[in-house]
């Protein structure tokens, strides 16, 4: 009997790598086409993207993105996950076989630093050098195999762009299997690099280290203090006692521990780039400097900033209208169908109002995310959005948050999701969390038909001072509190929950780019899909299950609110009417409560119902005004809703979450229940204790 | 020439970095990691409109920062 050897068939896996704005992407994108796949890394909420290339004899290999970082000194979330999948640390990604270290020609120096980095690793390298066009225009002529020599690894010139250079990067990734032996070429002064060497083949014996990672580990010893990190559990005494030894050495020789090894490996980068780089001086500042002048002038800057930011909030909050509108009404339409064909029962009635009305609610966003996304993507590849958090740093940096947070915040106006998702630019994992955690208070498109149909109620159309009407200064003030809202508690996370990390700004301003479509079409699918895969999902279910809760136990003979008033939604909210008292709301507010937990604007609808409102006739809305002011509460022979009532109903709408949909994506982007959670229960607390007051407050006024 | 701190430049102004003062590890990590190393070249090319952060130039490229942050780090100006 023969045993089947094992063939070695696993295929090979190269990582991508490379600086923030070096074009990595674009790389990547240009070496996969279109076969990619997207997901997080388990436990962390880097984003996991991989490809495949396939070469040009058939064979092909599975191609990682690792995510844009500026070193793998493990500061980040991102340059941790890189660094350990260099090192073959992560559970399902095996340690990658090649390094395409992806480098902005034009901006040589800063982006050698990773590679240089990535060379101590040992694993064979492949360098595209991205960008040579506009490094070019600046006025840089790159000797590439002078480079190559320099490195000691291939370097390939591209312009992923115009897809110049990528027949030839495929090829010498396909040709480069192997690292040819090859020293350290960063030179340390002589006294430390005695130390590390010493200390690496300590690593090396008493651990069974491979080479770089001892040379990892020795540069973490020698250039920290030796407290803090995780070194005592993993280490012999012996080695942490030696490594003590020669700390105290280098200090008393007055070696900067900590900036040495970056130093060192700038220095040889210099030399280097004097080698390889030809520069030609050029006249007059660049395309870049000229443009930045104005965007980033104190009037005009200001101008254009409030002029792209206005576009975009008109984009989202009402160009998208009109896809919106369609896709409603295309439901719509496959409701009415599903209910001409479909006998009329419990079966109907969950494909109709239950799973129907939840697809609904998922794609009706989808409009708004793409247009968000499309604008995000032109914005960041343009490299209009550094400048844009350069402008709003200062006041952001006021509740302690990223010059970057404001783009998320303004984006919630239209709707929380794309806000949580737009906050993704954002590096700093305490400023994401924080950013995300107040988004949804700045009041989005979902609550104005709630205001709507309140102000138009209760508000009387009256002028203040002749010309300021009390509508609208009441629905201004509706959004002025959720932003005031947003910052204040912004400011009070940062203060307590999520301190510690000092809030640093260090952003490079990269030169301005014209984006290709194909990159923004492609960001754009991207995050759409992943909002329909993965919110998608849990909010289509979660609509299911409000259905339910709004449609059993079944009636015989029954009206709609008779129905309703009777149902597992119904007895919630006459349950809850105990707790809603003190606010001001009865059980049918309750139940408008309970009812638009998946979207705050179904509190119209379902308060249609519990009113038995025709609403076929288009009437609807007026009638149930009627209603409403009319209602009478059996126990006070008051009215149920007073001014009062409409604007403790517009504050508790203001500030609590009742959006499943953003609480999905929460789940989603934060990859843990912990957040969307504690957000629930933060935002429901606040809007209780603050319409609490204001309903105390407004019975001693009234 | 005086040794000031970089956020103290006015545009235009440029020098050699001399070191960085700052007891955040992390922080002092990432600005020499960004290039801001001993001897190193720097020009302060502008204020943002509210007058922080800068922007300045380091080894060929724009870097922004906060004037906190560039506080600590140590300039010795070129002659003008």
């Amino acid at each position: 009997m023969t045993v089947a050897p094992l063939v070695e068939t696993k295929m090979r896996t190269i990582a991508v790598i490379g600086n923030p704005n070096s074009g990595k992407t674009t790389v990547f994108n240009a070496l996969t086409g279109l076969r990619q796949k997207v997901g997080n890394y388990p436990g962390v909420t880097v984003e996991k993207k991989e490809g495949k290339i396939l070469f040009g004899d058939g064979t092909e290999a599975i191609l990682l993105d690792l995510p844009g970082t500026y070193s793998l000194s493990a500061q980040s979330p991102d340059e941790k996950i890189a660094t350990d999948i260099l090192l073959g640390r992560v559970a399902d990604t095996p340690s990658p076989d090649l390094v395409v270290c992806v480098v902005d020609a034009s901006n040589l120096e800063r982006n050698l630093y990773l590679v240089a980095q990535v060379l101590d690793y040992q694993i064979p390298v492949v360098i595209a050098l991205n960008m040579v066009d506009l490094a070019q225009q600046e006025g840089m002529v790159i000797d590439d195999s002078r480079l190559s020599t320099e490195l000691g690894v291939p370097v390939v010139p591209v312009v992923a762009t115009k897809k110049t250079g990528i027949p030839e990067l495929r090829k010498t990734i396909a040709a480069t299997t192997s690292m040819p032996a090859r020293e350290r070429r960063w030179i340390l002064p002589r006294v430390v690099e005695d130390d590390i060497l010493a200390l690496c083949g300590r690593l090396q014996d008493a651990h069974g280290l491979r080479e770089p990672e001892a040379l990892n580990e020795a540069i973490d010893l020698l250039s920290g203090n030796g407290d803090g990190n995780n070194h005592s559990a993993r280490l012999t005494e012996d080695i942490l006692e030696f490594a003590e030894r020669s700390r105290k050495g280098l200090d008393e020789h007055g070696i900067d521990r900590a900036s040495v090894f970056v130093e060192s490996r700038y220095q040889w980068i210099q030399q280097v780039c004097d080698r390889v780089v030809q520069r030609n001086h050029l006249s007059g500042p660049s395309l870049s400097d000229r443009l930045d002048r104005v965007l980033t002038h104190k009037v005009w800057g200001f101008l254009i900033f409030v002029a792209l930011m206005a576009l975009m909030f008109q984009t989202i909050f009402s160009w998208a209208t009109v896809p919106m509108d369609l896709i409603g009404r295309g439901i719509s339409w496959v409701g009415n169908q599903v209910v001409d064909v479909m006998p009329a029962g419990d079966l109907r009635d969950l494909v109709v109002n239950g799973a129907l009305a939840g697809v609904g609610a998922v794609v009706t966003f989808l409009p708004q995310i793409m247009f968000l996304f499309l604008f995000l993507g032109i914005l960041e590849d343009s490299g209009y959005m550094a400048r844009a958090a350069f402008i709003m740093d200062r006041l952001m940096n006021k509740v302690g948050l990223h010059g970057k947070s404001f783009i998320p915040m303004l984006s919630s106006f239209a709707c929380a999701i794309p806000g949580l998702m737009a906050t993704r630019t954002i590096e700093s994992r305490k400023d994401r969390i924080v950013t995300m955690l107040v988004s949804p208070l700045v009041s989005c498109s979902a609550r104005l038909p709630v205001y709507a149909l309140m102000i138009a109620t209760f508000i009387p159309q009256r002028n203040i001072y002749g010309f300021i009407s009390l509508p609208g200064v009441t629905l201004v003030s509706m959004y002025l509190l959720g932003l005031v809202a947003a910052l204040l508690m912004a400011w009070l996370f940062k203060k307590t929950l999520l301190k510690g990390e000092a809030p640093v700004f260090i952003l490079e301003l990269p030169p301005y780019r014209i984006p290709t479509p194909k990159s923004i079409f492609l960001h754009m699918w991207e995050r759409s899909y992943a909002f329909l895969k993965r919110a998608g999902t849990f909010i289509l279910a979660v609509s299911i299950v409000l259905w339910f809760l709004a449609s059993y136990p079944k009636r015989e003979h029954a009206t709609a609110a008779e129905q309703l008033n009777r149902s597992f939604a119904g007895q919630t909210g006459h349950a809850i009417e105990p707790l809603i008292r003190p606010l001001g709301f009865d059980w049918k507010i309750g139940i408008g409560l309970v009812g638009s937990l998946l979207q705050r604007e179904v509190f119209v609808s379902t308060m249609g119902t519990i009113y038995n409102i025709n609403d076929s006739k288009g009437s609807g809305v007026v009638s149930l005004r009627e209603h409403l002011r009319q209602d009478v509460d059996p126990a006070t022979g008051r009215p149920v809703f007073s001014i009062l009532t409409a604007i403790c109903l517009m504050v508790y709408y203001v500030l609590a979450m009742q959006c499943m949909s953003t609480v999905a994506v929460m789940r989603r982007e934060t990859n843990s229940w912990r957040w969307p959670l504690f957000q629930i229960a933060y935002m429901t607390a606040l809007a209780y204790v603050v319409t609490f007051a204001v309903y105390r407050v407004g019975l001693l006024i009234v | 020439m005086p040794i000031v701190p970089l956020d103290t430049l006015v545009p235009g102004e440029k020098g050699t970095i001399q070191s960085i003062a700052t007891p955040a590890a992390p922080l002092r990590q990432r600005l020499m990691e960004m290039g801001l190393t001993k001897g190193a070249h720097v020009e302060l090319i502008r204020l943002a409109p509210l007058g922080d952060p800068i922007e300045i130039l380091i080894r060929g490229y724009r870097l922004s920062l906060r004037k906190e942050e560039a506080g600590s780090v140590q300039i010795e100006k070129d002659e003008q």
